[in-house]
């Protein structure tokens, strides 16, 4: 982070000196102008982001239940919450579960996507055209209208899945109900989230792809590598920016994933279903325990936030080779 | 065929099965939404909707509020990226021209504000609004909506911005023309496509956004049009071809404006990423 900020600064200097100033004037004056050009979004982002981040703290350490909802004035508990969430075994199997959930999905998504990009790659023009306006359009499909089309897709009674899974004699998926198992229904939630989740990742990772200079493929095919080794030796190390970004970006993703477990099932998930995030939602304005919600919704960011290190550093990084 | 055609070939069709796999959900939510209910209730699948008809988008549209609450998006979404466009611009001219103290934390910090999850902010959000007797109102929504989008569009807009080389505006400067005027004449017209791809990258995630609005947005009259989608079923369990219309309905708009700007947002997010 450190030497990323040093980094920085350092094309920051750069950039002044290309700065057109009159010479003769080496006493530095301070430029109002790009003070005043950022200052209405930091206002809007500090009070609109920042401030409510900075309650959501002070929640954290309050009791506030329905009663200080009404008085709009909690009260003060210190780290009880916390200390309720860590001794309370559901809580502990909600972390579990998140983090199992946010593994096999990263997991997967980037195991699909670096397959797909590497498929994109040896294909014909006309097939990769076809294959990437295919992923662009499951892009663009937004969020909402695609889990309540899986939710079709997974029906109980006229579930095309369901009939495709008989017909190709995996079982008998008849008026077979996905959501009575929870392991079942994470399946079906990870389907929507790495289904969702595939095309910008194997776009992001096939246009890292043809950046990868072809000489040093052929120099390596011509020495007798395999294309195992080419990729692992060649292409792994050099999209290895590319790699931490795409990897923390979907952690941070899928970590708080909510919307695909909350409309899938009905906006009522029983306790089996309580992501992280679903559970903060659900002490918060369901059970009303508005300082236990906020307390857990503390501890998610606290993770993000550690993830968020490494993909801030990359970010930032190549940024300032970007101005040099 | 030689081995490396046989290959190709290979290739080519796996690709098509790719393809095939990752569309059919979308193939499925559209056909569905033109199919009439007999088909729709079949046992065997109908692949193709033999008799399609346009009932489902009657019956979708019929719903309580549907009219109501797109005219609610498409409100909360102009008003967002109106401002927001505007506020991006500005920061992003600052960032991308200008170097001054205090340049990097706000680097830093745009990019911090973008991996906030608003899962966790909902809730400070809504005590916070219900303190103010501003739940349930689309002007608590504009203003999250606003600062949600703005990390995104300044960051993207920078990249725009000093992708115009400086010594355009300097030759411009030395021609006689003023700092103000050489940029408006000369920088602005050239970032103009990059301002639009931006603006409409604001709409496509101001349209998507859901926990906020169904938190804040508890009346019916005052909904958007995912929360009204998520609302979408009748007394008589799911209706499957209605809902299926509405969900196309939803997505359409945002479909359409994303292949438009696609290009433009993909090779600003790669450009930088991918090099060495």
């Amino acid at each position: 982070m450190e030497a990323a900020i040093r980094a920085e600064a350092r094309t920051t200097t750069v950039a002044t000196d290309i700065e057109p100033a009159p010479r003769h004037r080496r006493v530095p004056r301070i430029n109002l102008l790009p003070y005043a050009l950022i200052a209405p979004a930091v206002l809007v982002l500090a009070g609109v982001l920042g401030y409510p981040l900075g309650m959501l703290g002070w929640l954290s350490t309050q009791h506030y239940g329905l009663r200080e909802l009404f008085q709009h004035q909690g009260e003060f508990v210190g780290l009880q919450n916390f200390v309720t969430l860590v001794g309370d075994p559901e809580f502990r199997h909600v972390l579990q579960i998140s983090l199992v959930f946010t593994a096999v999905n990263v997991g997967l998504s980037m195991l699909f996507a670096m397959l797909i990009a590497l498929l994109l790659e040896r294909v014909s023009s006309a097939i990769r055209i076809l294959l990437s306006s295919g992923l662009v359009f499951v892009w663009a499909t937004p969020v909402i209208p695609a889990i309540n089309l899986w939710q079709w897709m997974f029906d109980y009674e006229f579930g095309v899945v369901n009939w495709l899974l008989t017909r190709f004699g995996a079982g008998n998926y008849i008026h077979h109900n996905w959501f009575e198992n929870p392991f079942q229904g994470f399946i079906v939630v990870t389907v929507i989230v790495v289904w969702g989740a595939i095309p910008f990742l194997a776009l992001m990772l096939y246009a890292g792809l043809t950046q990868v200079p072809r000489e040093l493929v052929e120099a390596a095919e011509i020495d007798g590598a395999r294309p195992w080794q080419v990729f692992t030796l060649i292409t792994v190390p050099i999209l290895r920016p590319l790699f931490v970004i795409l990897f923390s970006l979907s952690t941070i993703w899928d970590f708080q994933v909510f919307n695909q477990v909350w409309v899938l099932l009905s906006q009522r998930p029983s306790k089996d279903y309580f992501l992280i995030s679903v559970y903060s939602f659900q002490e918060s304005f369901r059970v009303s325990q508005y300082g236990l919600g906020s307390a857990a919704a503390v501890v998610m960011v606290a993770i993000l936030a550690a993830v968020s290190v490494f993909y801030i550093r990359q970010t930032v990084r190549l940024t300032t080779e970007d101005a040099r | 065929m030689s081995r490396r055609t046989f290959a190709r070939t290979l290739y080519d069709g796996v690709g098509i099965v790719v393809f095939i796999v990752m569309m059919f959900p979308i193939y499925w939510m559209v056909s569905t939404a033109f199919k009439p209910g007999r088909e729709i209730l079949a046992l065997t699948p109908v692949w193709i909707p033999l008799r399609p008809t346009l009932d489902n988008f009657r019956t979708a549209m019929n719903v309580p509020y549907f009219w109501n609450d797109v005219v609610n998006s498409v409100v909360v979404v102009l008003t967002v990226v109106a401002l927001s466009i505007v506020l991006a611009f500005l920061a992003a001219v600052s960032v991308a021209r200008f170097g001054f103290r205090g340049r990097t934390p706000f680097i830093v910090m745009i990019i911090v504000v973008q991996m906030v999850p608003l899962n966790a902010l909902v809730i400070p959000i809504y005590l916070l609004l219900d303190q103010v007797g501003q739940v349930d109102s689309l002007l608590g929504v504009i203003a999250y909506y606003l600062a949600f989008v703005l990390p995104f569009m300044i960051w993207t807009l920078r990249g725009f911005i000093a992708n115009v080389p400086v010594d355009l505006e300097e030759a411009a400067m030395v021609d006689g023309a003023s700092r103000v005027v050489a940029f408006m004449r000369i920088v602005f017209p050239l970032v103009a496509p990059g301002l639009v791809a931006t603006g409409i990258f604001g709409f496509i995630q101001a349209w998507n956004e859901f926990i906020i609005a169904y938190v804040l947005l508890s009346s019916s009259s005052k909904q958007t049009l995912t929360i009204w989608l998520t609302s979408f079923t009748t007394q008589h369990g799911t209706d499957w071809g209605g809902l299926m219309a509405g969900a196309t309905l939803t997505a359409l708009p945002v479909v359409i404006l994303f292949l438009l700007v696609q290009r433009h947002i993909v090779g600003g997010l790669t450009a930088g990423a991918v090099k060495g």
